[in-house]
């Protein structure tokens, strides 16, 4: 039965939304404003039959150092390249572990954002759309949310476990609105305000909601409001996350699985990601920092990529063990790649010319090597793709056709950039 | 290092000053240069580089002759006292022995901890005893071993470093050894048990960036006066930038008897860089090899004063330097493919 509603003014909505905290606005984003007027002009995914975890290296990691190595040119730098599980395909001796698993994963080698900055070159791979100054794109993060994730689910659709920071919401998820930005977790700490407070026992809690209900069922009977509704079910899905804090909490995982990935805080992250997938959360990021080294580069790619290694094989392991491999699509990517020249600081600088990602999982064929730079890495030599392209392929390889629509109120907005498309030969 | 403390200098020997620094000859390879050294004798200077090769310069013919085997960058160069052997150690965590003055040289042998390899990991530095017996390595792995110099076995693997051992030095007396690593800690280990005696302080060496959230810094140089009172170690401090490599330049003096810092050699301008080398002059002073983002220098030091008493600005950026067993030059290898004599007397008429 359709609602009748008293009004729908602003002030309403403004005086709703001054009403909500941290944990409200997480969980009650997901029935407030822009959302629920967006619909994907595609038939309906499985909800929750997918997910999508990021692996976000912060600063720009080197490709010649991990997927791209140059040994024994004027631009390859001190390591050597090393076979992997897949023939003929080699990477960086930083990535042992890594080398064992690439039959599960692919390459794209032959990257060409033409981006250089930090941001810019982030909102490049995050959206798959160069930045603009009137319109913003949503993170691949927030449309896998709104792609993936079941209208009913009691947990975020898109979570973002960061490196350092306090948690809280990111705004990344654009005219999806905010029931698909990111929820931070900093340094992988559960959401935040989802304890109850000091002094407040389950049963004080309890008669608090059902003095809640009681006062809101009574005020609905009189004057329902869209912006109403959606208060009643902020608290309630911000109850039923509280209720659900230790998906979070991976002390929770077997002994061996927190040993299989490591004591280290990105072991501690992707066994978080994994526990989060498999409790069913669409998209996860998680990020591990820094790359961007423009002096040291050497030295400073053993340290990050020694955290990097053992734990990133062991999750593609074990998500190909518990059967998840196939339905979660796995990105290790950065803003963009490092100069093949290397500097006078023995450093690399930024380089979105000639650069790469490894990716695996749902849809993406396995041991596949899309593209190739030239012999010392100054260029793309084959293949040349840029962020659009990616962008296309991931919501392909999760089963969306990727030249379909959201309907943003009437709105019609592609889901990728038009001016690109899938790279057909990645897909499985 | 070279560790065998250089034989006295006759009474009559000349005197260096370092304010009359001036140029003394270059050679030019065509790749950047990574480390130096002279060889005893004198007669040669060698020098690694990012084409992975080691290149021997002959000083008087100008003749350059190429060491081919390592399969990645060299950082660690050391002779035995004799002078007749290099020891090169590189990134591909492989050690090997070379004749000095071979006319084609190639390796001896190699020092072997396991499959070819003397470390897992980079090898950062080596070390032979004064008496020539014993070769100390160290590297990525975190270990410091020690090597039997006439049959290259292996004698004994010193563990305790937490981080990347950066550099090893023998004590003058053959007894101790010295190794400093990535988060400056310096331990002192006897020789006759192998056991870590004590470590000294060189915390302010270190860094860990909680933005980069990785490690800076390291025991870069490591130098003992040549009477052992001082040690001396290099590298750089109080980073505000780890992503560009942006501190100052710092030596920490040790007085090796207590182990207590006995001063921090600064520098009186922000020259943004590192220490990559560090000498115990036998006229008492410090000589830093310092680059950084205000370009190459070579920083002169008493050890009673903080400050530098002379800095000499060099060309271009340098990651290493040796000081020649006369006590008059000192070499420096460049990031523009030059390898530098420097003099520390007056220019000949």
């Amino acid at each position: 039965m359709k609602c009748q509603y008293a009004c729908g003014t602003a002030e309403h909505v403004l005086e709703r939304r001054r009403f909500l905290g941290t944990i409200a606005g997480m969980a009650g984003a997901a029935t407030l404003g822009a959302p629920r007027m967006v619909q994907a002009a595609m038939p309906e995914l499985v909800a929750g039959d997918k997910h999508i975890i990021m692996i976000w290296l912060a600063g720009g990691v080197s490709q010649l150092e991990t997927w791209d190595p140059k040994p024994k040119t004027n631009t390859g730098g001190p390591f050597r390249a090393i076979p992997t599980s897949v023939p003929g395909m080699h990477i960086c001796e930083l990535l042992p572990h890594t080398a064992k698993q690439m039959h599960h994963l692919a390459i794209v080698r032959s990257i060409n954002t033409k981006e250089n900055d930090h941001g810019k070159g982030a909102y490049c791979m995050t959206t798959g759309r160069k930045q603009e100054p009137v319109a913003q794109y949503p993170h691949l993060g927030a449309v896998g949310a709104k792609l993936l994730a079941p209208e009913d689910s009691p947990l975020p659709g898109h979570i973002h476990v960061s490196a350092g920071g306090s948690g809280g919401s990111g705004n990344d998820a654009a005219y999806l609105g905010p029931r698909y930005s990111s929820i931070v977790l900093g340094d992988g700490n559960p959401p935040r305000n989802t304890a109850l407070p000091e002094g407040i026992t389950p049963e004080a809690d309890n008669r608090r909601h059902a003095f809640r209900t009681s006062v809101n069922d009574h005020f609905a009977k009189r004057r329902r409001w869209a912006e109403s509704d959606a208060f009643v079910s902020s608290f309630d899905q911000a109850r039923q996350l509280m209720e659900r804090r230790d998906v979070f909490d991976v002390s929770k995982e077997a002994v061996k699985d927190q040993e299989r990935y490591g004591n280290s805080e990105f072991g501690k992250q992707l066994l978080l990601a994994r526990r989060l997938v498999e409790k069913g959360v669409s998209c996860v990021q998680v990020t591990h920092s820094n790359y961007d080294t423009h002096y040291e580069n050497f030295d400073f790619h053993i340290e990050q990529l020694g955290e990097f290694d053992q734990p990133f094989a062991t999750l593609v392991a074990d998500l190909v063990e518990r059967g998840l491999w196939d339905k979660t699509l796995v990105v290790v990517m950065s803003e963009f790649g490092r100069t093949p020249s290397i500097n006078q600081f023995h450093g690399r600088d930024h380089w979105g010319t000639a650069w790469s990602v490894a990716l695996g999982g749902c849809g993406i064929q396995r041991g596949a090597i899309i593209g190739k730079t030239n012999d010392n890495g100054t260029e793309v030599a084959d293949r040349e793709v840029d962020h659009g392209h990616l962008f296309h392929t991931y919501l392909s390889a999760i089963g969306v056709d990727s030249s379909g629509e959201f309907d943003a109120g009437g709105r019609k907005l592609p889901m990728a950039d038009p001016a690109a498309a899938p790279i057909t030969e990645l897909l499985a | 290092m070279n560790d065998a403390p250089a034989p006295a200098p006759p009474a009559d020997a000349p005197q260096a000053d370092p304010k009359l620094t001036h140029a003394a000859g270059e050679w030019k390879h065509t790749s950047p240069l990574l480390s130096c050294r002279f060889d005893p004798s004198g007669q040669f200077v060698f020098c690694s580089a990012q084409d992975n090769s080691v290149q021997r310069w002959n000083i008087a013919s100008g003749q350059a002759t190429a060491l081919n085997a390592h399969d990645s960058w060299v950082r660690a160069l050391a002779f035995n006292p004799a002078g007749n052997h290099l020891y090169t150690g590189g990134y591909d965590g492989r050690v090997f022995v070379w004749e000095t003055a071979a006319a084609q040289p190639t390796p001896l042998r190699s020092l072997n901890a396991h499959d070819d390899v003397a470390h897992e990991g980079w090898v950062r530095a080596i070390a032979v005893s004064p008496d020539g017996k014993t070769v100390a390595t160290c590297g990525n792995d975190n270990l410091v071993r020690l090597w039997n110099a006439e049959d290259g076995k292996l004698l004994n693997v010193l563990s305790g470093h937490s981080k990347h051992v950066y550099n090893v030095m023998f004590h003058p007396d053959g007894a101790r050894l010295i190794s400093g690593d990535l988060k400056g800690e310096v331990r002192e280990w006897d020789l006759a048990t192998s056991e870590q005696v004590r470590t000294l302080d060189g915390g302010s060496l270190w860094k860990y960036d909680e933005g980069f959230r990785a490690d800076i810094g390291g025991v870069r140089g490591i130098d003992f006066s040549p009477d052992a009172a001082l040690l001396a170690c290099g590298g750089i401090s109080e980073v505000s930038n780890a992503f560009a490599g942006i501190g100052n330049p710092l030596v920490v003096v040790f007085d090796y008897a207590t182990g207590e810092k006995k001063q921090s050699l600064v520098t009186s301008k922000k020259l943004r860089g590192t220490i990559w080398n560090v000498h115990c002059h036998r006229q008492g002073f410090v000589i830093g090899c310092d680059s950084g983002h205000e370009g190459g220098h070579l920083l002169f030091w008493n050890t009673n004063d903080p400050n530098e008493f002379f800095d000499f600005k060099l060309p271009n950026l340098c990651y290493d330097s040796d000081l020649h067993s006369d006590g008059l030059r000192v070499v420096t290898a460049h990031q523009d493919h030059v390898l530098r004599i420097w003099r520390m007397t007056a220019p000949a008429a």
